[in-house]
C-alpha cells in the first residue's frame, strides 16, 4: 500500500468527503494560505478554492453558533482551528448548542459540526498553545471526540465524523503530521468508539491516544529488549471509548498504564482507570499507573518543557513499575520531534 | 514619558537594532526554542503611545508585544532571557516570548490567545478606577483581535463604567496571513466601531510617530480625567512573517512591492528625515546609537546564555498560590 503523511491524509479525506458530499465546506482562519493549516488543507483548497474553503475573521465564539446554524439546516462544516486552545472560545456553541440540539430539541435533527483542532507540540509552545483538550471535550454526552495517531486513522476518522448525524471533535497533534504510514487509497469509514491493537503483548497494557501511541510503540519496543512484553492500545476516539478491548487487553496481561498529553486529574487517564476499575478489577495485579503531564501549566524553557512532556521513557519506567521489576531502562527521544527546529 | 522628537527616534532605533539583531540570532543559532513574533517596521505606535504613558500606567499586549514591552521600559536582559528559556527571563522561562510581564515597568501582561487581554486590560483599569488612582491602562491589539466578540463586549463594558483604558488598534492590515479585505467588510472602519460604544475615536498614522505622540497624550489626558475610554486606531504593517525570523513577500499572499512600499514608509526614517534640518549630524548620531545597541544586546545575549536554564525540580512552582485558609 502506498505511504501518505498524517497532513497529507487529512488532506486527502478532506478532498474525498468533499467530493462526495457537495454539502461538506472548510472554514477556519487562515485555512486557504500557503502554509494551509500545515499541509491539511492545502489539497482542499486547489481542488475546491476558496468558495468550499473558507479563510473567516477571527470570531471563534460566533462562529462555533454559525456553524452549527449552518449544520442544523443541512450543511456540513469542517471547522479549523489552528490551536486548540482557541477553541475555549468556542465552547458555549459547541458545548451548550451543538452537543445537546438533537437531545434538546426533541431528537428531530442534529447540528452535525465537524471541529479540528491542532494541539501544539514542542519548541517552547507553551501555557496557551499546547494544551490538549480531548478531555475537556469528552465530559460532554452528545460529542464525539477523536484522537487519531495514525495516517490511516487521521484520515479514516475523519471520512467517519463527515458521514456521521453527531457533532465531532477532531484533535490532532501538531507532532504527528510528519508521521508516514500506510494509508487506503479509498475514503474507508474508521468506526468511532473503535480502539486498534497496535502490539500485541502478554505483560503489560499501555492505553493511549494520538501522540502517546507513539511513545508507547517506542516504549513497547524498549522493553521488548528486557524481555518484558508490552501490549499496546490506541483508543482512537475517547467519546465513544472501546471499552471493551480496554478490559480484554487488561484482563489478558493484569497490568495497565495510561498515557496521555493532557493532565491526569478528571482525563483521559482518569476515565481509562475507572473503566478498567468497574469491569475487570479482579484481573488487576498491580495498582494502575498513569503517566502524564504533572499538575503545571506547559512551560516554555527547553529542559522544563522535556521535563513536563511524557515519553516513551517514563512510560517505560512506569511499566517497569507495574511489573515490580527493578531494572533500569533509557528511551531515547523520539527523533521526528527532537529534530525540530523553529521558527514556529 | 517624552515628547522630545529624537529622544522618540532613540527609542524606535533600540528596539529596531534589538529585534532585527534578535532575528538573525534566532534564525543562525536555534537556541531560542519559542515562537517569537516581531514588530519590526511597527515601533512608532508602541513608542508614541509610551511616550505619553508614565511609569504608573499600565500597558497590555498580544502576541506580537516585544516593541511594546521596550517602549514601556521592560527590562531588556529579562526578555532576551526569557526567549532563551532562561530562570532569569522576564517569567522565569515559564511564559516565554508571548507571555512578556515587567511588573516595575508597568508593562502588565501579553497573552497568545487574541484579544484576550482586552478585557484584561479593561479590568485592570476597572481597578485603578476603584482604588482613586488617576493612572491609565493602553491595551494593544491588531486588526484580527477587533474582530472578536471579547473586544465588543469590553468596550461596552468601559464605556458604560467610564474605565480610563485606551484600546490600542495596531491595524497592520493582517492576521496570519489574511487580509482585512477577507475579514472585515469593505469600508469598515474599526473607528466606526469603537465610536458606536460612544467613546472617542480616532486614527492616526501609525508610522508617524510625532503623531502618534500627539493623538495618545489627548487618549491619555482624557482617561486621566475620568473621561471614559478611548480608541486609537495606528496604521502600520509588519514587516517580517507573522511568527519568526523571516521575510516573507512572494510566498503567495503579499508582493515584494506591497513590502517594500511600506518599507518605504519606515517610521524611523521618516523620523530621522524630520529631525535632520535641527540635527544636521543625526546620522552621526545614528551610527554611534546602532553601536550602543549592539553593544547593549550583546551583553544581553551572553548574559542569557551565562544563565542557568529553570531547575527541572521546580517545575511545579508557581502552579498555585497560597490557600485561604
Amino acid at each position: 500500500m502506498r505511504t501518505l503523511k498524517y497532513s497529507e491524509a487529512i488532506g486527502e479525506g478532506t478532498v474525498q468527503s468533499m467530493e462526495a458530499d457537495p454539502t461538506i465546506f472548510v472554514a477556519g482562519q487562515s485555512v486557504d494560505d500557503h502554509k494551509g493549516i500545515y499541509g491539511t488543507t492545502t489539497a482542499a483548497m486547489k481542488r475546491f478554492g476558496p468558495s468550499r474553503v473558507r479563510d473567516i475573521p477571527n470570531c471563534e465564539t460566533a462562529f462555533a453558533g454559525i456553524a452549527v446554524g449552518a449544520a442544523s439546516q443541512g450543511l456540513r462544516p469542517l471547522v479549523v482551528h489552528t490551536r486548540d486552545d482557541f477553541m475555549f472560545l468556542a465552547m458555549d456553541a459547541v458545548i451548550n448548542v451543538a452537543a445537546k440540539w438533537r437531545y434538546m430539541y426533541g431528537n428531530k435533527g442534529g447540528a452535525p459540526v465537524v471541529m479540528r483542532g491542532v494541539v501544539g507540540h514542542g519548541w517552547g509552545q507553551g501555557a496557551t498553545h499546547s494544551q490538549s483538550l480531548h478531555s475537556v471535550f469528552g465530559h460532554f454526552p452528545g460529542l464525539h471526540v477523536v484522537v487519531p495517531a495514525s495516517p490511516a486513522d487521521a484520515k479514516g476518522l475523519l471520512v467517519t465524523a463527515l458521514r456521521g448525524d453527531t457533532p465531532v471533535i477532531v484533535l490532532e497533534n501538531r507532532g504527528l503530521y510528519d508521521v508516514e504510514d500506510e494509508v487506503p487509497q479509498e475514503p474507508v469509514a474508521v468506526p468511532l468508539g473503535r480502539g486498534r491493537i497496535v502490539r500485541e503483548g502478554t505483560d503489560v497494557t499501555i492505553v493511549a491516544a494520538s501522540l502517546m501511541v507513539r511513545e508507547a510503540e517506542r516504549a513497547a519496543q524498549a522493553l521488548a529488549g528486557q524481555g518484558v512484553s508490552a501490549e499496546v492500545v490506541d483508543v482512537r476516539s475517547i467519546r465513544p471509548l472501546d471499552e471493551a478491548l480496554i478490559c480484554e487487553s487488561v484482563a489478558k496481561t493484569g497490568r495497565l498504564v495510561v498515557a496521555d498529553t493532557s493532565w491526569a486529574r478528571y482525563g483521559l487517564s482518569a476515565e481509562v482507570a475507572a473503566v478498567v476499575a468497574e469491569n475487570v478489577f479482579d484481573a488487576l495485579r498491580a495498582p494502575v499507573r498513569r503517566v502524564t503531564p504533572p499538575d503545571c501549566p506547559a512551560p516554555v524553557s527547553w529542559p522544563l518543557e522535556e521535563a513536563f512532556n511524557p515519553d516513551a521513557d517514563a512510560l517505560a519506567r512506569a511499566a517497569l513499575e507495574v511489573l515490580g521489576l527493578s531494572r533500569r531502562l533509557e528511551v531515547a527521544r523520539d527523533e521526528l520531534h527532537h529534530n525540530f527546529i523553529g521558527p514556529y | 514619558m517624552t515628547d522630545d522628537p529624537e529622544e522618540l527616534l532613540r527609542a524606535m532605533v533600540r528596539i529596531r537594532n534589538v529585534e532585527e539583531t534578535l532575528a538573525d540570532v534566532y534564525r543562525d543559532e536555534q537556541e531560542m526554542r519559542t515562537p517569537v513574533h516581531f514588530s519590526i517596521g511597527q515601533e512608532a505606535s508602541a513608542v508614541g503611545v509610551c511616550a505619553a504613558l508614565r511609569r504608573s500606567d499600565l500597558v497590555y499586549g498580544g502576541h506580537r508585544c516585544h516593541a511594546q514591552y521596550l517602549a514601556k521600559g521592560g527590562d531588556l536582559d529579562a526578555m532576551v532571557a526569557e526567549l532563551y528559556g532562561r530562570e532569569t527571563g522576564c517569567t522565569r522561562g515559564r511564559g516565554g516570548s508571548v507571555h512578556l510581564i515587567d511588573v516595575e515597568a508597568g508593562f502588565g501582561a501579553a497573552s497568545a490567545i487574541l484579544g484576550e487581554m482586552i478585557s484584561v486590560a479593561t479590568g485592570a483599569a476597572w481597578a485603578l478606577a476603584t482604588a482613586g488612582r488617576d493612572d491609565v491602562v493602553a491595551t494593544f491589539f491588531g486588526d484580527g483581535a477587533a474582530e472578536e466578540g471579547v473586544f465588543h463586549e469590553s468596550l461596552n463594558f468601559a464605556q458604560l463604567h467610564r474605565l480610563p483604558v485606551i484600546y490600542v488598534c495596531e491595524n497592520n492590515g493582517y492576521s496570519l496571513a489574511s487580509p482585512l479585505a477577507a475579514r472585515q467588510p469593505e469600508g469598515t472602519r474599526i473607528t466606526d466601531w469603537a465610536a458606536r460604544y460612544g467613546m472617542p475615536s480616532v486614527s492616526a498614522d501609525g508610522n508617524d510617530v510625532t503623531a502618534v505622540r500627539s493623538a495618545a497624550a489627548e487618549a491619555v489626558a482624557w482617561c486621566r480625567a475620568g473621561r471614559g475610554p478611548y480608541f486609537l486606531e495606528l496604521e502600520t504593517y509588519r514587516w517580517r512573517e507573522h511568527v519568526g525570523p523571516h521575510w516573507d513577500y512572494d510566498v503567495d499572499h503579499r508582493s515584494k512591492a506591497e513590502v517594500d512600499s511600506w518599507i518605504a514608509r519606515c517610521p524611523i526614517v521618516r523620523a530621522t528625515d524630520a529631525l535632520r534640518p535641527a540635527l544636521p549630524d543625526i546620522d552621526r548620531r545614528r551610527a554611534r546609537w546602532d553601536t550602543e545597541d549592539r553593544e547593549e544586546l550583546a551583553t544581553a545575549i551572553k548574559a542569557a546564555k551565562a544563565s542557568p536554564f529553570p531547575a527541572v525540580d521546580t517545575l511545579l512552582d508557581g502552579a498555585y498560590g497560597a490557600l485561604g485558609v
